[in-house]
């Protein structure tokens, strides 16, 4: 049987998602355009016919005078010229009833194509609500092509048009003489073929943006959303994850007592299931900060909140939608990363995750407060702060200061033309959960599939370094010692000695790529203490502050600022970015910022004769 | 007058968009956004800091634009 290949087309804020979710459900399957970091997303459906229909959801585009990779994948696809997407058979071209000024315009635009199309009037209960009146036969025989409506948030929304999907494909429509004006078209067609009263449709935007973008309200209303969206990605995700925790820890356990004793076993419990652990336990920080912003991005908030904040991120060369990504990232780069896609800009986009792993995420806090506690005396400083506070502020400041300076140095970097804001602030709507569960199914399915895969390889390849050889029998110290990993730790001494770091922070380095706060029972191990996660850090305190100098643990917590300890972060940039190159390129500054950073800081030390054991 | 220099709650009707090189993408893209000769348009919104960006009202859709970038559009018959 055939199966026709539809193109959904339309102006952002037209409800094309939302009517392709309606009309695919979940049959759909969202990846990269090969080679861009635009989202591709195509579903199937099946029409009352019995048609087979394989319908892409294209890019939101305002025009195809293209200005942004979004857009030239629109334009590129609709013309059928985009190297392994078969040119669109169908057209079908969703504008907002409301708004037709704009996107009968951009219709237009897309008429001229010259592919066989249907006008979809989406939003056309909001359009009767508002008291435009549609002649829609007259509409049809002005534009050339069939018109039907629909309505994306409701269930049989979407009905008229599979019934129009069922009929033989229209004829292409007609073309205007290139160089014609198609707002002139689009006001020429809407005078004849539409009657609205005068702005009434505004009043509910008005009223709401009265508040929502004023210039005390709008913003004590932005960090009260703020505050909220942020304690529930740092602390009512914790719960879960401890769960989750405790869930891999179970499981690992029960696994281990199964197994015999060996490397297989070790494998299984240390490399396979602590792996996927560390993937799973990410999930409730993903899933809430999407719901988060997707409740925000649907409902039209996120566009204003990006006007408020727009001075603000002006300062480091971004625009306000970086806000949000960088936001998040201080509980976990993972989620902020991922939040970037909120980001059309591509420029601003790759700057955001370029700087994102500086944001301190909490994986940080576990070395900070054992390094603070082992080294930095309890003090009040002017009656006032205590000095603990004090150092974990300046810990996070310096992260929020040198991203400013990487994101400035980028940006100058960067002779192109300005980057416009020009930013449309769409219609307030009720968030639609059907597209809230459809949206957070494929950011949990991105993740676990394609991120998940890489951090369980890594996660195993680590375990092995760690584990193999192992200690001959009856070898004194620690078994890590004799692993690959303990060589390359000593091996690594050579080039770590200069900025004050000891053989055992070395080898803890390597599992602690896993996750940074992996690095305290590293250590742990390596003092062959033999702890549990749990008091690995009481243990660890008197025996660092007795064997660490403190330049050393002062060098070690500029490194941690820096240092691009978790490659799941890295991972989750290979996904978002599509690019070893990206990995490679933050990978290296980072590495390069945390070395001279430490290297600054052991310097000093040793000028304050801070750089011999206590 | 410019789009930069009409106040907050005040309307005016767009002359033209401006060409601030040959070629200008922003000024190509405030066209394509409906900033067209003959459109009334309002300042809704400005930004809390420094009164940066500022949110207009054309037709029946809601822009934010930077000043430098509303500097292109042309108004005549301010009121």
């Amino acid at each position: 049987m055939s199966v026709l290949n539809a193109a959904l087309v339309g102006n952002p804020n037209c409800g094309k998602t939302a009517l392709f979710n309606l009309l695919t459900g979940s049959r759909q399957k969202v990846a990269n355009y090969a080679g861009v970091t635009v989202e591709r997303k195509v579903g199937r459906l099946t029409t009352p016919g019995g048609l087979s229909v394989r319908l892409l959801d294209l890019p939101g585009a305002y025009s195809l005078v293209a200005t942004s990779p979004d857009e030239a994948v629109t334009r590129d696809v609709c013309a059928g010229t985009y190297r392994g997407e078969p040119a669109p058979e169908l057209l079908v071209c969703v504008v907002d009833a409301t708004n037709l000024r704009l996107h009968l315009r951009f219709a237009l635009e897309v008429r001229q194509m010259g592919r066989p199309m249907i006008l979809v009037l989406n939003m056309i209960d909001a359009a009767k609500r508002q008291g435009i009146a549609i002649d829609m036969p007259r509409l049809a025989a002005e534009f050339g092509a069939p018109v039907v409506t629909a309505v994306g948030i409701r269930r049989d929304g979407g009905r008229d048009l599979l019934r129009a999907l069922d009929l033989p494909p229209p004829p292409p429509p007609p073309a205007m003489p290139s160089g014609s004006d198609f707002h002139a078209e689009a006001r020429r067609i809407l005078a004849d073929c539409v009657t609205r009263p005068s702005r009434l449709g505004m009043a509910l935007e008005e009223r709401l943006d009265r508040w929502f973008l004023h210039p005390v309200w709008g913003v004590v209303i932005l960090f009260a959303l703020m505050f909220v969206m942020f304690q529930a990605v740092f602390s009512w995700a914790q719960p879960v994850m401890d769960l989750l925790d405790a869930g891999t820890a179970a499981l690992g356990q029960a696994v281990g007592t199964i197994l015999p004793d060996g490397p297989l076993r070790s494998l299984i419990v240390d490399g396979v299931i602590a792996g996927a652990g560390s993937v799973v336990v990410f999930l409730p920080q993903i899933l809430i900060l999407f719901l988060w912003i997707l409740a925000l991005e649907e409902s039209g908030y996120l566009p204003r909140a990006a006007f408020l904040l727009d001075r603000v991120m002006a300062t480091a060369g971004l625009s306000g939608r970086s806000f949000i990504p960088l936001l998040s990232s201080f509980a976990c780069a993972v989620p902020g990363i991922m939040a970037t896609r909120t980001i059309q800009n591509p420029r601003d986009r790759m700057i955001t995750i370029l700087i994102a792993p500086l944001m301190t995420c909490s994986a940080r806090l576990p070395v900070y407060t054992l390094l603070i506690a082992a080294f930095v005396p309890e003090r009040r400083i002017a009656g006032l702060f205590n000095l603990h506070g004090l150092v974990l502020f300046t810990l996070y400041m310096a992260g929020i200061l040198s991203a400013l300076v990487v994101a400035r140095v980028l940006k100058n970097r960067d002779r192109q033309e300005e980057h416009p804001l020009l930013l449309e602030l769409p219609a307030y709507r009720l968030p639609n959960p059907r597209d809230l569960a459809l949206g957070l199914k494929q950011r949990a399915v991105i993740f676990l599939s394609r991120v998940g895969t890489i951090i369980v390889t890594v996660s195993v390849l680590l375990w092995a370094l760690a584990s193999f050889p192992a200690a001959p029998a009856g070898a004194a110290g620690p078994a890590i010692e004799w692993s690959l990993a303990g060589r390359i730790g000593h091996w690594m001494l050579h080039v770590m000695a200069p900025i004050g770091f000891n053989w055992q922070i070395c080898v803890s380095l390597i599992p602690g790529l896993a996750a940074r706060e992996v690095a305290v029972s590293a250590l742990a191990t390596v003092y062959s203490l033999g702890a549990t996660d749990g008091d690995a850090a009481n243990q660890l305190l008197p025996l660092l502050s007795a064997h660490w100098s403190l330049g050393t643990a002062l060098s070690l917590l500029a490194w941690y600022i820096f240092a691009p300890q978790c490659f799941s972060t890295l991972a989750v940039i290979r996904r978002e970015t599509g690019s070893w190159r990206m990995v490679g390129i933050t990978a290296g500054y980072l590495f390069a910022m945390a070395y001279g950073a430490a290297f600054i800081v052991w310097r000093a030390a040793l000028l304050l004769g801070w750089g011999s054991n206590p | 007058m410019r789009l930069n220099e009409l106040k907050l709650g005040r309307s005016a009707v767009i002359d033209h968009v401006e060409d601030h090189a040959a070629g200008d993408p922003v000024a190509e893209r405030l066209r394509a956004l409906g900033f067209v000769p003959g459109e009334p348009i309002r300042i809704v919104a400005v930004g809390p800091i420094g009164a940066d960006p500022i949110a207009v009202g054309i037709g029946f859709t809601r822009f934010a634009l930077r000043r430098a970038e509303a500097a292109r559009v042309l108004l005549r018959d301010a009121a």
